[in-house]
Formats: structure tokens, sequence, C-alpha cells
């Protein structure tokens, strides 16, 4: 084991993980974060805690991730290069790890002409691959990137996300072998709706040997309705949502489209589960956590196993 | 046909509109030109191929520039008609100056006046 | 070269509003080539303020001129006859000119009468890119002569991010994925390759985060 991450250990032990993810409020209460971790907890193994998604100011990752630690959720700290330079991020990495934070996504981050600050100037000192690379850096060999020793390394499972459904295709899997070279081992995917293209970039991982290197977790997002689809299919770059579902969302009478939505969800995590090399998913319900237990259960993803 | 367009039109000539320049459109407004226009050659019709676009494109820029400065880009304009069509002319001549009337003299003309 | 722009002209009139006698001065170098600051936008710049100026009955007296370079001494010595008439200068030159010329001149001040953009090329007249970000260490061999620092929004060093789709940036769909680009130029030299290896995490104190950047060659100081 490299950290006391909860992720780890399910993943380590070979159960089929569960993650999902909360976005943190815009202000300073803590009850947003907290009730949102009471309908998770139990439900997934972790929960990922985003970092200013979409470039929209938020509660930091880490605060609101100890909010959920002091639940007894396992949290994943995402972070993102675009805010933080090489000084702040192992700062920001050894205070959450001080807090108990073991298990850290790596992210190169929205764009900042997506949120509320398009004047911001972004940093990017590091890239994603980078970040990767200086956790496990600070980690397994007890060093700054600037070379000097630290004392007390953060033990931290290392995480990346990939898209297989950006362009060029081909390189996408080049790109999460680099991550992995680099020192993910876990790895978390954008929402699959194309499961065809899915399984075809997981064909090419399994030739490369990656899925025996990382643990790689399908991301799902049930979709609320034909609106949010054709805005996550037109508006959201690098989103992949077949016609075909469009038109089955369409099929149904408008009142049932959402329980459509969240049907279309379950059958993603099964057929998901059944590809070679897939060790969990990640249940991306957005604005819609409420929704997160009844699709666990119904994908027979519960129980939780409890790690050991 | 021996039409008679408005007196106070003062025709300058050049070879094509082409010629035309951003200065000599500014300069104009400089010396006191209530209004100006390009009278160029049926758009596909230039001897030159593009005279009369490139015109075009510098009447807009012109035309910006009169509304930063305050003149009024509508003290502008670009014509567009054959060397034949000596009606069409004097009818562009007759609206321009129309345009003009109702706008008044240029700001920067009655100041000139007023100077001397 | 070094792209630039006009300002606004509501923004030079307001630099100016207080005097009656400027200098507009153009710089025959790099702003000449991108239509921003050379002689001729001299003269429209002068014309525009004239006008304006003149409209409002508060007319200025405007000296044009261009010098070859504001980059230089020796061509902004050009001015120095006769500068002291003037009670301000725009300079029309990238803002490397515009300072030369403020640091040389003290009295008056020189103001910007465009905005410098960035180092880029012609891809069609009336339109200029960006292809350097002067980042002073430059990766182009690893990247098949196409530079991440410039044309990622994100400057990522390792490929493209997820919100590369059908070749476009996720910033703009107007913009190509430069990380596209990169990958399409190694992918028809037979160099995929080379996008297998991590580029390692980026030295930045050659770029602007080291401070103001010098250059000092011994063997032609004289």
């Amino acid at each position: 084991m490299t950290s006391d991450s909860r992720l780890e250990k399910i993943l380590e032990e070979g159960h089929f993980a569960v993650t999902s993810e909360c976005g943190p409020p815009r202000g300073v209460g803590p009850e947003v974060i907290q009730k949102k971790g009471e309908i998770l907890k139990g439900v997934v193994d972790s929960v990922n805690v985003t970092d200013n998604q979409t470039s929209v100011v938020r509660m930091s990752s880490w605060s609101a991730g100890v909010l959920l630690k002091q639940m007894g959720i396992n949290p994943v700290y995402q972070m993102v290069t675009r805010d933080r330079n090489r000084i702040a991020i192992q700062s920001d990495i050894l205070g959450a790890a001080s807090l108990g934070i073991n298990t850290i996504l790596c992210l190169s981050g929205d764009h900042q002409k997506f949120g509320d600050h398009e004047a911001a100037a972004n940093v990017y000192d590091l890239d994603s691959i980078h970040l990767i690379q200086t956790v496990k850096l600070m980690r397994d060999d007890k060093k700054f990137l600037g070379g000097d020793e630290l004392k007390g390394e953060p033990r931290m499972f290392i995480g990346a996300a990939a898209n297989p459904f950006a362009d060029p295709f081909e390189f996408r899997v080049v790109r999460l072998a680099k991550k992995i070279n680099a020192g993910a081992q876990f790895i978390q995917t954008q929402c699959i709706f194309n499961i065809e293209r899915f399984k075809k970039w997981m064909e090419m991982v399994r030739d490369r040997g990656l899925h025996e290197k990382a643990h790689i977790l399908g991301g799902v997002t049930p979709l609320k309705s034909i609106g949010m689809a054709k805005y996550i299919k037109n508006m959201v770059p690098g989103m992949d949502v077949p016609d075909e579902l469009i038109e089955r969302i369409k099929g149904v009478e408008k009142e049932k489209r959402a329980e459509e939505g969240i049907k279309i969800c379950i059958e993603t995590i099964q057929q998901v589960r059944e590809i070679e090399g897939v060790h969990g998913v990640h249940i991306m319900a957005i604005e819609w956590e409420e929704m997160v237990p009844r699709i666990a259960d119904e994908a027979g993803l519960l129980p939780r196993p409890a790690a050991q | 046909m021996r039409l008679s367009y408005p007196v106070n039109i003062k025709i300058i000539k050049v070879p094509c509109t082409g010629k035309v320049d951003v200065l000599y459109l500014l300069k104009m407004f400089q010396n006191g030109a209530d209004g100006v226009f390009v009278a160029g050659c049926m758009e596909g019709d230039c001897h030159f191929l593009t005279g009369n676009l490139r015109a075009k494109k510098r009447v807009e820029y012109v035309r910006r520039i009169l509304d930063e400065t305050g003149i009024g880009g509508e003290r502008i304009a670009m014509y567009n008609m054959s060397a034949a069509q000596a009606t069409r002319f004097v009818e562009a001549a007759r609206e321009m100056t129309e345009r003009i009337r109702e706008l008044g003299p240029s700001p920067v003309k009655k100041i000139m006046e007023e100077v001397g | 070269m070094v792209i630039g722009e006009g300002k606004p002209l509501q923004d030079v009139l307001a630099m100016v509003s207080q005097n009656k006698k400027i200098i507009v001065a153009g710089c025959r170098g790099c702003v000449t080539v991108c239509c921003a600051g050379g002689e001729k936008e001299v003269g429209v710049l002068s014309a525009a303020l004239n006008l304006a100026r003149q409209k409002d009955d508060n007319p200025i007296e405007i000296h044009e001129v261009t010098l070859e370079r504001q980059c230089d001494t020796e061509y902004l010595e050009q001015v120095r006859s006769f500068i002291d008439e003037y009670e301000a200068v725009v300079s029309i030159a990238c803002g490397a000119g515009v300072q030369f010329m403020a640091e040389m001149y003290r009295k008056i001040p020189i103001y910007p009468g465009i905005n410098t953009n960035f180092i880029g090329v012609t891809e069609q007249q009336g339109v200029w890119a960006e292809r350097c970000q002067a980042c002073g260490n430059c990766k182009l061999h690893f990247t098949g002569g196409i530079c991440p620092v410039t044309r990622c929004a994100k400057r990522l060093m390792n490929g493209p991010c997820g919100g590369s789709t059908q070749g476009k940036c996720e910033v703009d769909p107007e913009t190509t994925c430069g990380w596209q680009l990169i990958y399409d130029v190694l992918k028809e030299q037979g160099r995929l390759d080379k996008l297998e290896h991590i580029i390692p995490v980026s030295d930045w104190s050659t770029s602007r985060d080291g401070g103001p950047r010098r250059i000092v060659r011994e063997d032609l100081k004289l």
C-alpha cells in the first residue's frame, strides 16, 4: 500500500470500486458539503471533491475534503494546475496530507474562460502529468521538485483523468500511458455516453497492458433531460453523446425522461463492468447527488465492501 | 445626356476607386467636406478586378473612424455604378446631398469657418 | 515580428486631452509590416485626432514623424532637435519602442498609441497570429516545430487536454488545438514516438518569471 486510502485498499483487494463526486459550495457553509456527504456515505468508496470546476470560484477542494473526512468519508482531493504554481502545489499537498487526505486526482483543469473570472491569469507552471510526477516524487523519493528533502512525506494514492472521447483519438491512450508512467495508480474517465468508443479505447489500453498498471474507473453521468444531453453534446468540449441516446430519451414521455436517464446510466454501468480491465465506476451525478444511492443500488453495486 | 447634379459636389477624379486611400478620405473631411461619397464601378466589373472592393472596405474603415471622432460615419458612403449610368450618378449625388443637408454642416467645417 | 493594433481613438484622445502640440511618432520596423504603427498609420491617427479635436473646437497641432526604428537609440536621436517644442509624444511603436523613447526623453510624457499584442506571423494579408511567447527555452525540436507554450491555451507540455475536439481548442472553436497540430505533423513525419516520453517540468526562469531579461554579447560590445 502506498497510502491509507480506502480507494486504494478497495482496488488492491480486487473489488469493483465505486466513486462519486461533489462540488464544494460558493460560500462558507459546511452544511452544503455535509448534506451531499450524508447522501453518498456508505454508497460509494470515495468522493471526489472538485477543484473550482469550470473555473468557477468555490470553497477550496482540500477544505471541503476535510469536511467529508470528518464524516468518515474518503475524499479524493482534486487538484488542478491552472491556479497554482509548483510552490503552492507542493505546499497544498503537504497541508492536505497533514489533515488526513490520502487520495489525490491530478488535473490540468478547465480554462478560466469558462468560469466567472475570465480576466484571471492562468498559471500552468506544471501540467497534469508533471503534477502526478510531483506527488510521486514527494511520496516515494521524499523530495521536493527543487531537489531538497522533505520531512514527513505525503502518503497519497495518486489518480489522473483520461478522456477517451477527446481528440486526437489515437493519442488518448498514449497520453494515458504517460500519466501511468508518471505515477498515476488509478484513472477516472470522462463521462461515457458512447460505449462503443469507450470499448475501442479500452482495447487500445489493453494492447499496451495499461489496465494492469493502473486501475481504470469508467465515468458515468445520468442525463436528466434532453436539454442536458444536448448541452453536454454541443457545449462541453471533449464530450460525445450519440444521437441514438438523445433519440431514446426523446422517445419517452416528458415526465419519464429523467427516469430513462437513470436507466441508461445503470445500463452503462453494467456494460462498463463487463469490459476487461475496468476496475470501477465513477458516478458524476451533476447537482443530482441524491440519485447516486439508487443508481448504485440498482446497478448491483451495494452493499460496499468494508476495506480491510 | 447633360444631366445636372447638385452644384455643391466637388469631384475628385481617380483612375480607379482602388486608388482611394483612407488618408484621402480623412483629408477631405479635414479640409471641410460635409460628406464624401466614393463612386466606383459595379462590383465584379472592376477593370483592375478588385479596386472597388478595396475601396468599399476602406470606406467602412473610415466610417468607423468618423464614428470614433464624433464626426459621424453616416457622412461617408460608397455607391456603385457603371460609366454609362449617368442617371445613377446623379441619383447618388442627390441622395447624398439630401442626407448631408439633413445632418447639417460637418462640425469640423463650422470651426474652420469661424476661424476664418 | 512584433504584432500590435491601434488603441481605440477615445483612449488616445483621453491621453492627449490636455495637450495642444504633440508628436505622433511611428516606427518603420515590425509595426509597419503589421499596419499598426508605420508612416501610414501615423497619418491616419493624426488625421483622426485632428478631426476629433477640431470638432470640439479644441484644435491640436501634430508633428508627424516615422523613425527607422524606435528600439535603437541612434534612430530615436532623430527627434531630439524638435521634441522640446512639443508637450507630449504619442508613439505607435511596439511597447519596447514606446519605453525606449520614454527612457531617452524624460521631460515630456510618451504615450502608447497602440497595444502590443504578440510575436507572430502574417497568416494572410490582414490576418496575424501568434507563434512565440519568448519563453527563452525553445522546445520546438520536441514538438514538430509547433510551440505548445504559445499554441496551447494551458501551455501543456505533454499532449492535448480533454477539451481538444475535432482539432479545435476548448477555449475557442476558431482556434486550432496546438497539440492536434503537433500530433499531425509528427505522425506525417513518422515520429510519433517523440510523444511517448514525458517532457519534464519546465524551467520558467528564462521566461518573464525570471524578471526582465537581458542578453550581453561581449564579442559585439564596443
